[in-house]
C-alpha cells in the first residue's frame, strides 16, 4: 500500500467496455480500503460520472497560453510568422493577426519576438471537476466544444493523480495524440476489447501503440461470445495475457444504459473485477 | 490590376470554386492586359488555417482583389489585414468572372458569409 | 456548381454505437456513391468492404524535428525550449559529448522551436510522414481510406484529404452521393469531417451514455452550421431512453431518421465480412433501409434549403 500505481484502461475501438472496466474496478479497489482515484480522460466525450455519480468539490477552468501582440511595440518584422507551424499567428504587411484556436502553444512566436511586443494570453480549453464518489476519488475533464486542445486538457487532468494510491484512468477510444497524451508514463495499460473482427482490428493497432511507447499491457475480452476466437488466437500467437473476461449479457447492457455500476446491478461479475486487480497486484513485480 | 479568382481548374474557362480556403487553385488575372496564371492550391487539405494560408497566397501574388463563392472568418479577417477587397457570390467561369468585375457585376461583401471549414464538404 | 455531389457523415459521440455497420448498409443500399472512411485513428470499413487498393499514397501531417548527432554538443537549449516534452539527453556519443540530445518522434509535434534556437544548427525539420490514404475500388463502389500511423498527430488533416479526395472522385465518375464514416468524439478529426456536409447523422444508442454525448455532438454539428439528425441503434436495449433520445432531438429541432433494435446477428454479419443488409434476416434489413430512406430525403431537403444562396 503507498505505491504509486497508474493504471490506463484503453482500447482502440470505442463502445468496447472502457469505462465499464475503469468504473467498476475503481470501487472494487475502493472497497478493499485502498486510496483509488478514477480520472475520465476521456474529455471529449466523458461518461465516468453517470456510473460513478460523484459529488463534485471543485470546479476548474482550463487554459492554455495563445500570443497576444502589442501593436504599439510590434516592427512588423515578421519573425513570428515566419516560426508559426499552424497559422494561428501571421503577419499581413505590418499587422500581425492571430487566430487563437489554431495555436499550439509551441512558444515560438513569443521566443523569437525580437522585441518582446508578444505576450501569452489565456485561451479556455475546458473544464476539469474534481470530488468523490464514495471512497473513490473522482477527476473530470470536459472539453470545451469546438476547441481542437483534446491533448492538453488531458495533460491537466493528469496532474491530478495523487501519487500515493492507485489512479485508474479511463482514456479515448483510437490511437492517436489524445490516447498518446494519456498513456503516456503510466505503469500499465489495460486494452478492453470485443471478440469481433472491429474489436481485433483496432486491438491490434492498441497493442502496437502500446509497444511502441514502450508500456506494459494486458487484454480484458468484453461480450465474450459475440464473434469468433480471432481475439483470442491472436494474444495467444502474440503471448499477450488475457487478463479478465466479461460475457455477452444483456443485463449488463440494460444496466450500463441506465448508469447501473455492474459490480451493485449485477454482483455475480464482482470477481471478474477482483481477477483484473489482482492480475495487476502480480504485474507490478 | 491583378485580381484572384478561385478556380476548379486551370483555364480561363474553369468554373468559379465557390470556396475560398479550399478553393482547388486560384486564377491572377491582369485586368488590363489579362495576363493570366493559375496558381495550385496546397491548402486544400489542410486541416485548420487553410483560408488564412490561401489568403496569404493571393496577397502574395499581388492581387487587390478576390472573388470567389465563399470566403469563411480567418480568409476574410486576414484579407483585410492585407486592404484586398473581398467578392462573393461569384460564379460562372474565370472569364466571365473577370468581365462580371469590369462590369461592376459582383457584391463587395460586408464580412465571412459563411461558418469555418465550409470549404471541407461537397458543395 | 449545380451537380456537385451530395456527402452525407455517419458520426456517434460516443464510440460503439453502430457507425461502421450501418455505413456499409448503406453503401450496399445507395449502390454508386463514393464511400469515404474518415475514422482514421482506427479504420474498420474495409472489413466490410473488401477494398481493391488501387493507388497508394504517402500522408504528410506536418513537420518532425530531428538531431543530427555529430553536430551536437549536449547544451540542453532544445529540451529547455521543448513545451512538449519530445527532448532527451538519450542520444549517442559523439566526439565532443558523451550523450547527445535526441527527438522523441512521438512527442514532437512539428512546431520548429527547437530547430530555430539551436546555437549550433544540429537540428533537421523534414516532412512527417504520419501514415498513408488509398484509393480504392469496392463492390459497392469507389472508397477512399486511410492508415495514420500509432502515435500519429494531424488526423484532421487527414480526413480533409479523404474528403477532397472523395469529392474528387465523385465528380470524375459522375457519382451523385459521397457516404462519409465518421470517428468518435467531438475534437478535430470529427470537426474536419463535418463542416460544410449536406447532411451529418448522428447515430446513437439507448444509453445515458449515448444521451450525454449525443448533446455534444449535436452542438458541435449546430456549432459548425452542418444539418444533423439522429437515429437510436439497438434501441430496445432501454425503450425508456430511446425515446427520451428521440424527444430531446426533436426539441432541438433535429429530426429522427428512425430506430433499429439490437440483434445479434449483427455480428455474424461482421464475422461473415458482409454488410448487414448482405447478410442479415428481413426485420432488421427493412429498419436500416427505411433509415437510409429517411436519411436520403432529409439529404435532399437539406441541400435544397443550403445552396439556394
Amino acid at each position: 500500500m503507498g505505491e504509486a500505481r497508474v493504471i490506463a484502461v484503453a482500447s482502440g475501438k470505442g463502445g468496447t467496455g472502457k469505462t465499464t472496466v475503469a468504473t467498476n474496478l475503481a470501487r472494487v479497489y475502493a472497497a478493499q480500503g485502498r486510496a483509488v482515484q478514477y480520472l475520465d480522460c476521456d474529455v471529449e466525450e466523458p461518461n465516468g460520472h453517470i456510473f460513478l455519480k460523484p459529488r463534485i468539490d471543485r470546479r476548474e477552468e482550463v487554459t492554455v497560453d495563445v500570443p497576444e501582440v502589442d501593436a504599439a511595440k510590434c516592427t512588423g518584422c515578421g519573425e513570428c510568422g515566419k516560426i508559426c507551424q499552424y497559422s494561428a499567428i501571421v503577419c499581413i504587411q505590418d499587422q500581425v493577426l492571430t487566430f487563437e484556436p489554431l495555436c499550439h502553444s509551441c512558444g515560438g512566436c513569443w521566443l523569437v519576438c525580437p522585441v518582446d511586443a508578444i505576450e501569452k494570453k489565456p485561451l479556455r480549453i475546458g473544464e476539469i471537476e474534481t470530488g468523490a464518489a464514495g471512497d473513490v476519488g473522482f477527476v473530470s475533464g470536459r472539453l470545451e466544444i469546438g476547441t481542437v486542445r483534446t491533448p492538453s486538457l488531458i495533460a491537466s487532468v493528469k496532474q491530478h493523480v495523487n501519487s500515493d494510491g492507485i489512479a485508474i484512468l479511463d482514456v479515448p477510444p483510437g490511437t492517436s495524440c489524445p490516447v498518446v497524451t494519456a498513456l503516456r508514463g503510466v505503469d500499465f495499460v489495460v486494452l478492453v476489447t470485443e471478440p469481433t473482427p472491429f474489436g481485433l482490428n483496432d486491438l491490434k493497432l492498441a497493442v502496437d501503440l502500446a509497444r511502441e511507447m514502450g508500456l506494459p499491457f494486458g487484454v480484458v475480452i468484453n461480450r465474450e461470445g459475440i464473434g469468433n476466437r480471432d481475439v483470442e488466437t491472436y494474444c495467444q500467437t502474440e503471448k499477450i495475457d488475457i487478463i479478465a473476461r466479461l460475457p455477452d449479457d444483456r443485463r449488463i447492457a440494460e444496466a450500463y444504459s441506465s448508469g447501473k455500476m455492474i459490480v451493485d446491478a449485477l454482483g455475480e461479475y464482482r470477481d471478474r473485477f477482483l481477477t483484473i486487480q489482482n492480475y495487476l497486484e502480480q504485474a507490478r513485480k | 490590376m491583378k485580381i484572384a479568382i478561385t478556380s476548379a481548374g486551370t483555364e480561363m474557362d474553369s468554373q468559379v470554386d465557390p470556396r475560398f480556403g479550399r478553393a482547388a487553385y486560384f486564377a491572377i488575372v491582369d485586368t488590363e492586359t489579362m495576363a493570366f496564371e493559375a496558381v495550385e492550391n496546397a491548402n486544400v487539405a489542410a486541416a485548420g488555417g487553410a483560408g488564412i494560408g490561401s489568403a496569404k497566397v493571393v496577397i502574395d501574388a499581388g492581387a487587390e482583389a478576390v472573388l470567389t463563392g465563399n470566403c469563411g472568418p480567418n480568409a476574410e479577417r486576414t484579407l483585410r489585414a492585407g486592404s484586398i477587397k473581398l467578392y462573393i457570390g461569384v460564379t460562372g467561369t474565370v472569364a466571365e468572372a473577370v468581365e462580371g468585375f469590369k462590369a461592376g457585376r459582383w457584391q463587395e461583401a460586408a464580412g465571412p458569409n459563411v461558418g469555418s471549414h465550409f470549404g471541407t464538404g461537397g458543395a | 456548381m449545380a451537380n456537385a455531389p451530395k456527402e452525407i457523415v455517419v458520426i456517434s459521440g460516443k464510440g460503439g454505437t453502430g457507425k461502421t455497420s450501418l455505413v456499409g448498409s448503406f453503401a450496399a443500399l445507395a449502390r454508386g456513391a463514393v464511400l469515404a472512411d474518415c475514422d482514421v485513428d482506427a479504420a474498420d470499413l474495409h472489413l466490410l468492404l473488401a477494398p481493391d487498393v488501387k493507388e497508394t499514397h504517402d500522408f504528410v501531417g506536418g513537420k518532425i524535428a530531428s538531431i543530427v548527432s555529430d553536430k551536437c554538443i549536449g547544451c540542453g537549449r532544445c529540451k529547455e525550449l521543448c513545451n512538449f516534452g519530445a527532448l532527451a539527453l538519450n542520444g549517442p556519443a559523439n566526439d565532443v559529448v558523451q550523450k547527445t540530445y535526441a527527438v522523441d518522434p512521438i512527442a514532437c509535434e512539428g512546431c520548429g522551436v527547437c530547430v530555430r534556437f539551436c546555437p549550433v544548427e544540429a537540428m533537421e525539420f523534414n516532412d512527417a510522414v504520419n501514415g498513408q490514404w488509398f484509393l480504392s475500388e469496392t463492390r459497392f463502389g469507389p472508397m477512399v481510406h486511410a492508415k495514420l500511423g500509432a502515435a500519429e498527430e494531424n488526423s484532421g488533416k487527414l480526413v480533409s484529404l479523404i474528403r477532397k479526395q472523395a469529392r474528387q472522385l465523385a465528380g470524375q465518375r459522375g457519382l451523385p452521393l459521397i457516404i462519409v464514416d465518421g470517428s468518435p468524439g467531438i475534437g478535430c478529426p470529427v470537426i474536419a469531417s463535418i463542416s460544410g456536409a449536406d447532411l451529418v447523422l448522428v447515430v446513437t444508442e439507448p444509453t445515458l451514455s449515448g444521451q450525454h454525448d449525443l448533446e455534444r455532438v449535436a452542438d458541435l454539428a449546430a456549432h459548425f452550421g452542418a444539418p444533423a439528425m439522429v437515429c437510436v441503434n439497438k434501441w430496445d436495449i432501454n425503450p425508456e431512453i430511446a425515446g427520451r433520445i428521440e424527444e430531446k432531438a426533436h426539441r432541438r429541432g433535429l429530426q429522427t431518421a428512425g430506430r433499429i433494435a439490437y440483434d445479434a446477428s449483427v455480428t455474424q454479419a461482421q464475422v461473415a465480412e458482409k454488410s448487414i443488409v448482405e447478410y442479415c434476416d428481413e426485420p432488421l434489413r427493412k429498419q436500416i433501409a427505411s433509415v437510409w430512406e429517411t436519411a436520403v430525403a432529409a439529404l435532399e431537403t437539406a441541400t435544397d434549403t443550403r445552396r439556394s444562396t
